[in-house]
């Protein structure tokens, strides 16, 4: 089958399962053509609430999310997943399992789950999840849910794409608390204390809201905002409405905000990180072809430049292209 | 009291002997020719030196880690004649098809020889379904019998006298319904429960390490197999309601260590569970049972199962405080490995196989079911699994070693495996301990993992040919035809099955049926023993997939772990 | 940040209700080892299940292990899902235990090959490496 990308995008707003498949492989794949499928399908964006999900691995995120998952479908929602798994840095290979606990939701029309690597390169793990999730946000699903596992900083960048971020811990972690790493504590909106009918599931939570007491360094646009602690207990069934419950709680609460601290601050973020990722990739990957980018390296080492004047020089380059193509182009 | 076995004077000379036997023979030869490997190991990697002597087994103290046949430890055999009295049981593990069909094949076989029965179930009804489910209508019939309702437990068993022969089942989750389907067979036969004799499987743990046969989650799945005990213990007195099996575990990639192990922690598992129930353990201890695979390398089988009888019995006295001997014996059967056999060249399976069998009966084991060549093809054919039968029986009657007791014992070799491997695997014993038991353990994914290492490093290692299996990496057909034929499960199955099924659903009472099992559902929940519940229902043709369908809503469903 | 190489995705199945997954297991790993993207399905899925999710990751192969016997009905069920569904560059291979004199049939139902007991990891990579469809 054969489809161009109008084609699909065309597809994709009506909501046809192979047509977000497919753009979303090739968002992954190549970013120019990533950058002319978000061109065309940008103006259906805007209208899914995302969700990130992250925690340490064993506190049965991918289980809850299955259950959320369930439960936004009774409350008739559409729910599109992105669970991400790492990739072997050794193999450049990837072992993609979380969908194994919420296969049976695939035949609910109303769900899409997709699996992604982070295929090593943390930034453009990111560039390309955005794209997944404006791609599922232009075929119309209401919640877009992303799950990532651990607490480091590929998965921290991720997870601040989410409107809404849940921390996903359990009973049995209590050192693990400790040391989650102060990026984790600081983007999570709701804390979930799962597998919460085993003991120490109380002094779980306890400890959590002791740390967010303490801590004075929550999400800096969302003021007002205190992280509640939700008890669940996934594969129970225990908690989950209450959950998604306090999820919607928390949209209501970003829409109230002022336009100009929420909203249109993530946008600015949007630009900039797409300003980021071009001049990564076209300054960069047309200085490796013309070998100037080796020359620029052994510059630096060898200390005849300082790295900032090096970026100068790039940008010097980037903005010489640049000329050079809005001459041909306009 | 030590007793020593070896006079200090020869243990001396013989040290001196063989340093001087290393530095200059040994060395000697291998200066003409190098030793075919640089390390030698047995299959579970155990490092085995070139030579075994007293110097190895200096520790060994005869009473302690041996004794006498038929006494504590119980290292030699449980039985203090062993075969010389009776032969282990030939049981071959056998059924496809329709009830009819499965009802000829054990005729075939007791009529051939073998001495007890064993059957295999379809796989929805080895999940719990029933035929007519939409999941189960592509596999009915398929890799064993189709059972549905006790309408096609009589037929299998019709003209089969219960109270003359043993039936081991290989079912687990859905124990409690076709126990009480043979029981009412039983009684329909006018055999009372009390004399029957069989085994049912009933090992939950090891569905969420290897088998994967699971349906409930692991604690009310205990709970179930715990009910079954205990109602065996007190109505079926000649029954093992339970047989802790180590086969699948070894099958899905582990070690014979790690087989070894964690059976055994299994069994303990299950024993504390017991515990908690209140029973005292010299009342059910005797009616446990365990399963085992029988592997290609030799001695380490042999090692692994005497290792086994000795480490349970030293568990079942000195962890649990039982009295009566019978509590401590580790009764067993054994299955030869299907995953040993191979796809290519299939006749050489016969040897295989052989070899196996020869492994578990110096291993001293109570029945065996020795596998056909056409293991990695099909079904056994008829003409394969008479085969595999004449392989015990020429064994049993030709070969002698069935008419001495454990005569491999005093082997410096053999009894120096036997420690190794109890050391080893009491240090999974250990961990396992450590994590909280095996329920803990299963519940983190610990047995799982090791198994999927040791599946993939096995793997390896035969691609690196650093393990050679004749006729697939090593002396290789290229050509090769497959000449012997093959089993067909005839499609007629599922029409037959269906219309039994559909039959006896509307000739029974349905308003006895539907009373019934919402009484099984309030005892589930009171959380009584399940037994006597699932026994009126069976009786009244409730269906298997009816009955699974109330425990599910009692206890859920299990979701698998995710390990690599 | 160049663009990312385009991997091979393979999704590993268990159709029916089969069990055993030691093969399946070994046979992702050593894919993931080989560079390839693996996405494994776990036990009991039906063949609608399957090829929904071989859409929905948009993969280049799917290996279907099945050791019941049930082969002749699951595996050519799939490979019509697929052609109703219109998709025609999706490699499909079988492994477990099937019989020769059954590969014919799989072969005209569409399975590209079938990977018996004792086939070497590396053969399978390499079929698949020479025979997917998609070009990356």
């Amino acid at each position: 089958m054969k489809y161009s990308i109008e084609e699909l995008v065309q597809r994709l707003i009506e909501g046809d399962k192979f047509a977000i498949a497919r753009l979303i492989s090739l968002t992954e794949n190549d970013m120019s053509l990533a950058q002319k499928i978000i061109s065309l399908i940008y103006p259906y964006t805007g209208k899914a609430h995302v969700i990130g999900v992250t925690g340490p691995p064993g506190s049965g995120k991918s289980t809850l999310v299955y259950k959320l998952t369930k439960e936004w479908r009774k409350r008739g929602k559409t729910v599109g997943i992105v669970a991400v798994d790492p990739t072997s840095p050794f193999t450049g290979g990837a072992l993609l399992g979380d969908r194994i606990r919420m296969q049976e939701l695939t035949g609910d029309d109303g769900v899409f789950i997709r699996s992604m690597a982070t295929r090593g390169s943390l930034g453009g793990l990111a560039r390309a999840t955005k794209d997944v999730i404006r791609i599922l946000d232009a075929s119309s699903k209401d919640v877009i849910v992303v799950e990532t596992v651990g607490a480091g900083q590929s998965e921290v960048n991720i997870i601040r794409i989410a409107h809404t971020v849940l921390v996903v811990l359990c009973p049995g972690l209590g050192d693990e608390i400790q040391t989650l790493k102060a990026g984790i504590m600081e983007i999570g909106d709701i804390f979930v204390v799962n597998k919460a009918d085993r003991e120490g599931a109380d002094e779980a939570a306890m400890q959590i809201e002791d740390m967010l007491n303490m801590s004075s360094t929550f999400r800096p646009n969302e003021i007002g905002w205190i992280p509640p602690v939700v008890k669940t207990s996934a594969i129970y069934n225990v908690g989950i409405s209450e959950l998604v419950d306090k999820i919607e709680e928390h949209w209501r609460f970003l829409k109230r905000l002022d336009k100009e601290v929420y909203f249109r601050r993530r946008i600015e973020q949007d630009i900039f990180e797409a300003l980021r990722d071009k001049i990564e990739q076209i300054a960069l990957n047309n200085l490796k072809k013309t070998g100037k980018y080796d020359q620029l390296v052994k510059k630096v080492e060898m200390k005849e430049i300082d790295p900032y004047t090096a970026a100068d020089i790039i940008l010097n380059n980037v903005i010489h292209f640049k000329e050079k193509w809005t001459e041909e182009n306009e | 009291m030590v007793i020593v076995v070896f006079k200090d004077e020869l243990i001396e000379e013989l040290r001196k002997k063989m340093e001087k036997w290393e530095k200059e023979c040994v060395q000697e030869e291998l200066r003409r020719h190098p030793e075919r490997q640089k390390e030698f190991k047995t299959l579970s990697g155990i490092p085995v030196k070139r030579v075994y002597t007293p110097l190895d087994v200096q520790h060994l103290d005869y009473f302690k880690d041996l004794g006498l046949p038929g006494e504590y430890p119980f290292t030699r055999g449980i039985h203090t004649t062993m075969y010389r009295g009776r032969f282990w049981t030939m049981r071959q593990f056998a059924g496809y098809g329709t009830a009819e069909q499965t009802n000829q094949r054990f005729k075939y076989l007791l009529k051939e020889g073998e001495t007890g029965l064993s059957m295999a179930f379809d796989f929805p009804t080895i999940i719990g379904l029933d035929s007519d489910h939409p999941m189960a209508v592509n596999e009915i019939g398929i890799c064993g019998v189709a059972v549905d309702t006790l309408a096609d437990m009589e037929i299998i068993f019709d003209g089969i006298p219960l109270d003359k022969v043993t039936t081991s089942m290989t079912i687990n989750a859905p124990t409690p319904v076709l126990l009480s389907m043979y029981i009412a067979v039983g009684e329909k036969q006018g055999v009372p429960m009390h004399k029957l004799g069989g085994t049912v499987q009933n090992d939950a743990l090891k569905e969420f390490i290897a088998q994967k046969s699971y349906v409930f989650p692991p604690e009310p799945a205990v709970k179930l197999v715990t009910d079954v005990i205990e109602f065996c213990v007190k109505n079926v007195p000649k029954w093992n309601p339970i047989s802790i099996s180590g086969y699948h575990i070894r099958e899905a990639g582990a070690t014979a260590v790690q087989e070894l192990a964690f059976t055994i922690a299994d069994g303990i598992a299950y024993v504390e569970s017991m515990l908690e129930r209140g029973m005292n353990v010299d009342e059910f201890a005797h009616r446990l049972s365990f399963f085992f695979a029988s592997h290609n390398d030799f001695f380490e089988e042999i090692a692994k199962f005497r290792a086994a009888r000795r480490m349970w019995a030293k568990i079942m006295k000195e962890r649990f405080g039982a009295r009566k001997p019978r509590s401590m014996w580790l009764r067993f059967h054994t299955q030869t490995s299907g995953v040993a056999l191979t796809a290519q060249q299939p006749e050489n399976n016969i040897i295989r196989v052989t070899i196996q069998a020869l492994a578990a009966v110096l291993g001293g084991t109570q029945s065996l079911h020795t596998n056909s060549m056409d293991e990695a093809w099909a079904l056994p054919s008829e003409k394969a699994v008479r085969i595999a039968l004449r392989t015990q029986q020429i064994i049993a009657h030709e070969s002698g070693v069935a008419n001495v007791v454990d005569p491999l014992a005093g082997s410096y070799y053999v009894e120096w495996l036997t420690d190794k491997m109890e050391e080893e695997a009491m240090k999974y014993i250990d961990k396992i301990d450590n994590m909280g038991g095996m329920i803990e353990a299963v519940k983190k994914g610990f047995p799982q993992r090791e198994i999927a290492e040791s599946s993939y490093r096995f793997q390896k290692e035969v691609e690196e040919k650093k393990r050679i299996i004749v006729g697939v990496n090593e002396y290789i057909d290229e050509e090769e035809k497959l000449e012997i034929p093959l089993l067909r499960v005839d499609p007629e199955v599922v029409r037959v099955q269906l219309a039994r099924l559909k039959r006896v659903k509307e000739s029974r009472d349905n308003e006895r049926v539907k009373r019934l099992l919402g009484e099984l559902k309030r005892a589930a929940e009171r959380n009584e023993n399940v037994m006597p519940y699932v026994l009126n229902a069976v009786r009244a043709y409730a269906t298997l997939g009816e009955i699974m369908g109330v425990l599910k809503e009692v206890y859920g469903e299990y979701q698998e772990l995710i390990i690599f | 940040m160049s663009s990312t190489e385009r991997k091979i995705k393979v999704l590993i199945a268990k159709p029916g209700l089969n069990g055993h997954d030691r093969g399946a297991k070994v046979v992702a790993r050593a894919l993931r080892d080989a560079g390839m993207e693996v996405i494994y399905t776990g036990l009991r899925q039906t063949p609608e299940q399957i090829v929904e999710t071989a859409i929905q990751e948009d993969v280049d192969v799917i290996g279907l292990s099945i050791l019941s016997g049930a082969h002749m009905t699951l595996l050519p069920r799939v490979t019509q899902l697929l052609k109703e569904k219109g998709i025609d560059d999706v490699l499909v291979i079988a492994g477990g235990i099937i019989p020769t004199e059954d590969v014919p049939k799989l072969k005209e139902a569409g399975i590209a090959e079938v990977f018996g007991p004792g086939t070497p990891l590396k053969t399978i990579i390499e079929f698949i490496r020479r025979n997917v469809k998609r070009k990356r």
